[in-house]
């Protein structure tokens, strides 16, 4: 994976994701190790995230490498009128490793082509964020010992959910079961479901939460925005369709793991947090040690 | 039936060396002298559109003098003129008949359909690989968004 770019969750093969997973693994249980003392990583936020910012800079600071960059395109010389192509080629004079988000769809695949270092897209609009679809399979690796055979429910906005679509294609490499919940306004689009039909893989499609908790392995639960619905009436009609309780959770199996890629604003209720099934903090941590994994085999450290 | 394109041809005249392109949407025609850089063309180009056809309602066609394209160049108007049909003239003599084939992939010649995509916002050019030749998808090399038959734009 030296120098390998990593911009769609299909850039790399299955058998490079369960690497990726393995190495992480590694850093779980040794987090802080200096290996990339030499290194500069670029950290290019055209946008804001803070979430992904702090995990990536804290996982290069982790292993001892030096992170520059800026927090969103204000305070970048794009308010300058520069382009991208520019802002890539001259960065990429001062850094090892490019990590970048940016609102349009494309830009990092983009700037992986004009850069001279390889790029990590930590989200280009809603198309890819890989990084996110990696942690995500730790995650569900983690804590059901493997990939393979698992039921799995996502939940909420499965339309526009870019966290969804990437995590569900990657998931048809290994025999899952998926259970898509969601309003029919926010139904998985059909380009993401011919690949769970591609594979000849099982799915039911459901409104009602309810209908799958007691089935599943993963609860993976997205965000309803408001701004989605076309009618505000629509969304107040669903919106509390979606929310998990603990009193939900009597009858799940004792090894269901609830995932979350966060922000969370009402779909979970606290009171689940406490529940041994609540995992989405876990998750986030988990982030630092996939992209650990990331940041040192794409700069060739470790094989 | 050849009778009819024979006497439709004649309405353009003959060439003597080159290539018809026939069978071309009306609407395309256009773009397809745009595709294929022959706006600038030198040599003897007749362009006819809104012909009546048996088989399209309307059709359009274009005779290029003296040029003979190659497969890759010519297979780029698939995508706005799949109907086309090309015919290479030798001496007056038809020489050989084809339609024209959906490439692959495609260079900067369609816009992506997607306004996010980086190809609409910056210098980039575009890249498509055609995902279903028949109904005619093409996937965006940059914002993988799809852009289907009923959104494909010239660039």
């Amino acid at each position: 994976m030296k120098n390998k770019s990593l911009i769609s969750i299909n850039d790399f093969t299955r058998e490079e994701h369960i690497r990726i997973l393995e190495l992480a693994g590694a850093f779980e249980k040794r987090p802080r190790q200096h290996i990339l003392a030499d290194y500069v990583v670029a950290t290019l936020f055209f946008e804001p995230s803070t979430r992904t910012r702090l995990s990536f800079e804290s996982a290069a600071t982790r292993l001892g490498a030096k992170v520059i960059g800026f927090t969103d395109s204000s305070s970048s010389s794009v308010t300058k009128g520069e382009s991208l192509r520019d802002t890539i080629l001259t960065v990429s004079n001062y850094c090892d490793i490019i990590v970048m988000r940016h609102p349009r769809e494309g830009s990092a695949r983009f700037a992986s082509e004009v850069a001279k270092v390889p790029v990590i897209n930590a989200g280009d609009g809603a198309n890819q964020h890989p990084t996110q679809t990696l942690l995500d399979l730790y995650s569900i690796r983690k804590t059901q010992g493997s990939l393979d055979n698992l039921n799995v429910a996502f939940v909420g906005d499965l339309k526009y959910g870019r966290t969804v679509h990437s995590l569900v294609q990657a998931l048809c490499n290994y025999k899952t079961t998926f259970h898509l919940v969601s309003p029919l306004e926010l139904k998985l689009p059909s380009s993401i479901k011919m690949s769970i039909k591609e594979r000849n893989l099982e799915y039911s499609q459901s409104t009602d939460l309810l209908d799958v908790i007691s089935k599943v392995d993963i609860l993976y639960m997205t965000r309803i925005q408001k701004e989605r619905f076309s009618d505000p009436l629509d969304y107040e009609k669903v919106k509390n369709a979606y929310i998990l309780r603990n009193s939900m959770l009597a009858d799940a199996r004792s090894n269901l793991r609830i995932l979350h890629p966060l922000p969370r604003v009402n779909e979970i209720t606290t009171d689940v947090d406490d529940n041994p099934m609540a995992y989405y903090f876990t998750q986030a941590l988990n982030g630092v040690f996939v992209r650990q994994a990331l940041l040192a085999s794409i700069l060739g450290v470790v094989e | 039936m050849e009778k009819e394109i024979l006497r439709k041809e004649l309405k353009v005249s003959a060439i003597e060396n080159g290539t018809v392109i026939d069978h071309i949407p009306s609407a395309s025609v256009f773009q397809v002298i745009k595709i294929l850089n022959l706006t600038e063309y030198q040599n003897q180009l007749l362009i006819a559109t809104n012909l009546d056809s048996q088989k399209m309602g309307k059709k359009g066609i274009i005779k290029v003098s003296n040029k003979f394209f190659k497969s890759d160049e010519i297979n780029k108007i698939a995508l706005f003129a799949p109907t086309a049909t090309l015919i290479i003239i030798k001496n007056f003599e038809v020489i050989e008949k084809k339609k024209v084939e959906v490439p692959d992939f495609a260079e900067n010649i369609v816009k992506c359909f997607n306004p996010n995509c980086i190809t609409n916002n910056e210098d980039v050019n575009t890249k498509f690989t055609v995902i279903d030749k028949t109904d005619l998808k093409l996937r965006c090399h940059y914002c993988e968004k799809i852009t289907a038959r009923k959104n494909i734009a010239f660039r």
